[in-house]
């Protein structure tokens, strides 16, 4: 039975960013549901509905608004709208085609926490985006959604979008935070979580687009409906992203749960590879939660899965569990990209080791410096000129890296050590092969193309190698 | 960027580039009664006077910390954290070449260095007669339609590289055809 789209029921129609059309289709009518409950009633039907956070981390957004102080006089609502993580547009495309189902969800989340002030964090190349969200608020404002006692229910609710300004960590919701403020976005050392001690000093609660944009239809359709779609203990529809060279990149929405291989070969998917190619790696959830094989690899003659061994991992299914049975983070955003079998894998490490040493905000040292190491070893890796020790260097490093180590602040080198190890210890027989490849001169070439001065300089090889590429080196080495 | 140290008692006049004009510090006040403090329009008071003057100099800066009543160092300090932000006068046109993996999968290299070529300048420069100024950035959020990238506002996906001399000769090709909010823009000069 094909599935009715209900997060992405109106892309596609028409005019589907005006408010006539989103309410010629049902839209407000959560809102007035949710109005003719008592705020604690709405945030326990969310609990009930076990609705997992959208953004990456899957946590329950009612629990997450029972942390809130009951005590409290004023609360923020902060829209997580920085979709950031390469290769997630799902968020994209509900403000781009369905931005009042986006402000309809706000409502409501702003209702039952009791928030009087809702930011819109939205990321700074997000251009055409703002316009469409700005005009379907203002259009909002005017039919009387927003504002003072809407819809004369007596709850006052006032939305402001702001514009980021092009930084990953911005996502993080500390780091959101404190960019709102007016400050760098580093993030924050929780706890204080943001429930008890967020933007201004107040109560926030931070939630992600499509979170929220879950919420009118739990309210319209019931608690029944929803529990009725996804797997055991992740509930609900999703909009599942999927790039790179397939036949139909896009964002498809299921109920939780369709494999990758669903997503990548399904007609109503991504429509198999291009030019009939094989996979040889992708990454189900984000770059972020990790790499998972392809099918250039043999099925497990058992059908166990054992991400150790070298097997076809296409059938790892995508809710908030089965990833972390493939070494990996979990659901992330739940947008693939796929890497055919004709791809370098060391342009592939490259990439996202670039990533992360970009995006880290430098408050941590070892995340600053890791993900920066690993990425120049990448990159000699890249050049020609790797050793197989790095791959086990890399190994190393990332085990000293993040929050789960409890080494750093936020979660951004969590999400470089799980796609940074997952592809050194999933590819690791290709990379080796590169490695054996190499001329035995090409660690000199390879610096000499780099930094000519290297050799016309007096200095001992392994001195130029510590410039080009590494921290290799002993201390006492490098002065 | 090569470090350099700004001492602002005396740094010298021209150094200071333009300031805001009356009607942006206007607008920025405007953001004010959004926010519990003041300092939150930090931002929005940047998008502004990047706006207006093209970039943010010291001179805006030094005016945006007299309005948000902060010291001049915290707008320093935002503006060189954000990769939007300019510390310096850019191209009327800025590209933003997406470099994450979705766009370098589809062959997002091949355009850069296509655009390289024909721009005759690398990342992070500007062309001499200033009207395009080139950059990369991580993921757009158009991975869908890779490879994409940026022309100021307008988003060009799917980008090949015969399509690029299309895209530079078309004098709108920074434009977006929808109805656009001027809240984050600095105020018309009349
Ligand atoms: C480095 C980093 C970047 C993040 N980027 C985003 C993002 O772009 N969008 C998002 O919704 N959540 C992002 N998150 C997750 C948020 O911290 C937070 O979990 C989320 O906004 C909570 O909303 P949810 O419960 O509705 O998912 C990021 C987290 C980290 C550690
Ligand atoms: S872990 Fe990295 S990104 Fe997060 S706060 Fe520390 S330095 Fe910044
Ligand atoms: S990877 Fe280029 S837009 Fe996402």
């Amino acid at each position: 039975m094909p599935y009715e789209r209900v997060l992405m029921q109106n892309v596609g129609v028409p005019n589907s960013t005006s408010l006539q059309v989103y309410k010629a289709a049902g839209g407000y009518q959560g809102l007035v549901k949710a109005f003719g409950m008592k705020p604690g009633e709405v945030v326990d039907l969310v609990r009930q509905s076990n609705l997992r956070g959208r953004g990456g981390a899957g946590f329950p957004a009612g629990v997450k608004w029972g942390f809130l102080p009951i005590d409290r006089e004023i609360t923020y609502l902060c829209v997580n709208a920085d979709e950031s993580e390469p290769p997630t547009f799902c968020n994209r495309i509900t403000i781009e085609h369905d931005p009042h189902m986006l402000l309809e969800g706000i409502l409501i989340a702003g209702y039952a926490t009791g928030s009087t002030v809702a930011y819109i964090y939205m990321r700074g190349e997000f251009m055409e985006q703002f316009h469409v969200l700005q005009k379907a608020l203002d259009e909002a404002y005017q039919a009387g959604y927003f504002g003072k006692n809407i819809l004369g229910s007596g709850y006052d609710l006032e939305c402001y979008i702001h514009r980021g300004a092009g930084a990953y960590v911005c996502g993080e919701e500390t780091g959101l935070i404190e960019s709102l403020e007016g400050k760098r976005g580093q993030p924050r050392i929780k706890p204080p979580f943001p429930a008890i001690e967020g933007a201004f000093h107040k109560p926030t609660v931070v939630n992600n687009v499509e979170t929220l944009a879950c919420l009118p239809h739990i309210l319209t359709r019931g608690l029944d409906w929803w529990l009725s779609l996804g797997t055991e203990a992740s509930k609900g529809p999703k909009m599942y992203c999927i790039s790179g060279p397939v036949n139909r990149p896009g964002c498809y929405e299921a109920p939780l749960g369709i494999t990758v291989r669903e997503l990548i070969y399904g007609d109503d998917f991504g429509g198999g590879m291009r030019d009939g190619k094989k996979v040889k790696g992708v990454f189900p959830g984000g770059l972020s939660v990790g790499v998972l094989r392809g099918d250039i690899f043999p099925k497990p003659p058992d059908g166990q899965v054992d991400p150790a061994k070298g097997y076809d991992e296409l059938d790892c299914i995508l809710d908030f569990d089965d990833p972390r049975h493939y070494g990996l983070l979990g659901l992330g955003t739940a947008a693939a990209v796929v890497i055919p079998e004709d791809v370098d894998i060391r342009d592939v490490l490259l990439n996202v080791t670039r990533f992360y040493s970009h995006e880290s905000c430098g408050q941590c040292t070892q995340c600053r410096e890791g993900t920066n190491w690993i990425y120049r070893i990448a990159r000699r890796i890249q050049s020609g000129a790797g050793r197989s020790y790095d791959l086990d260097l890399i190994a190393e490093l990332t085990e000293n890296m993040g929050m789960m180590p409890g080494l750093s602040i936020c979660g951004l080198p969590d999400g470089a050590v799980y796609p940074i190890r997952t592809l050194v210890q999933k590819f690791r027989a290709e990379f080796e092969r590169h490695i054996a490849a190499q001329t035995p001169d090409a660690v000199a070439k390879t610096i000499k193309a780099i930094n000519p001065a290297a050799y016309e300089l007096p200095i001992q090889e392994g001195r130029a190698l510590a410039h080009v590429g590494g921290s290799m080196q002993e201390i006492g080495d490098r002065l | 960027m090569s470090w350099e140290t700004i001492d602002r008692t005396t740094v010298a006049e021209e150094k200071l580039g333009p300031g805001l004009s009356a009607a942006a510090r206007e607008k920025i006040r405007t953001f004010f009664p959004r926010y519990p403090s003041k300092r939150a329009a930090m931002l929005p008071a940047l998008h502004i006077a990047q706006d207006e003057i093209g970039y943010c100099s010291l001179r805006a800066m030094r005016d945006i910390a007299e309005l948000l009543e902060v010291p001049p160092s915290a707008v320093m300090d935002v503006v060189t954290f954000y990769t939007q932000f300019w510390t310096h006068p850019r191209g009327k046109k800025v590209i933003t070449v997406c470099r994450s993996l979705s766009c370098e999968l589809m062959g997002g290299k091949e355009v850069l260095a296509a655009l390289k070529e024909k721009l005759g300048i690398d990342e992070h420069q500007t062309t001499p007669d200033g009207k395009y100024s080139l950059v990369t950035e991580e993921c757009l959020a158009s991975c869908d339609h890779g490879p994409c990238m940026q022309i100021n506002e307008k988003t060009h996906k799917c980008v090949r590289v015969e399509d690029l001399d299309r895209i530079l000769s078309d004098p709108d090709n920074d434009k977006i055809s929808m109805p656009r909010s001027d809240i984050f823009d600095a105020p018309q000069k009349t």
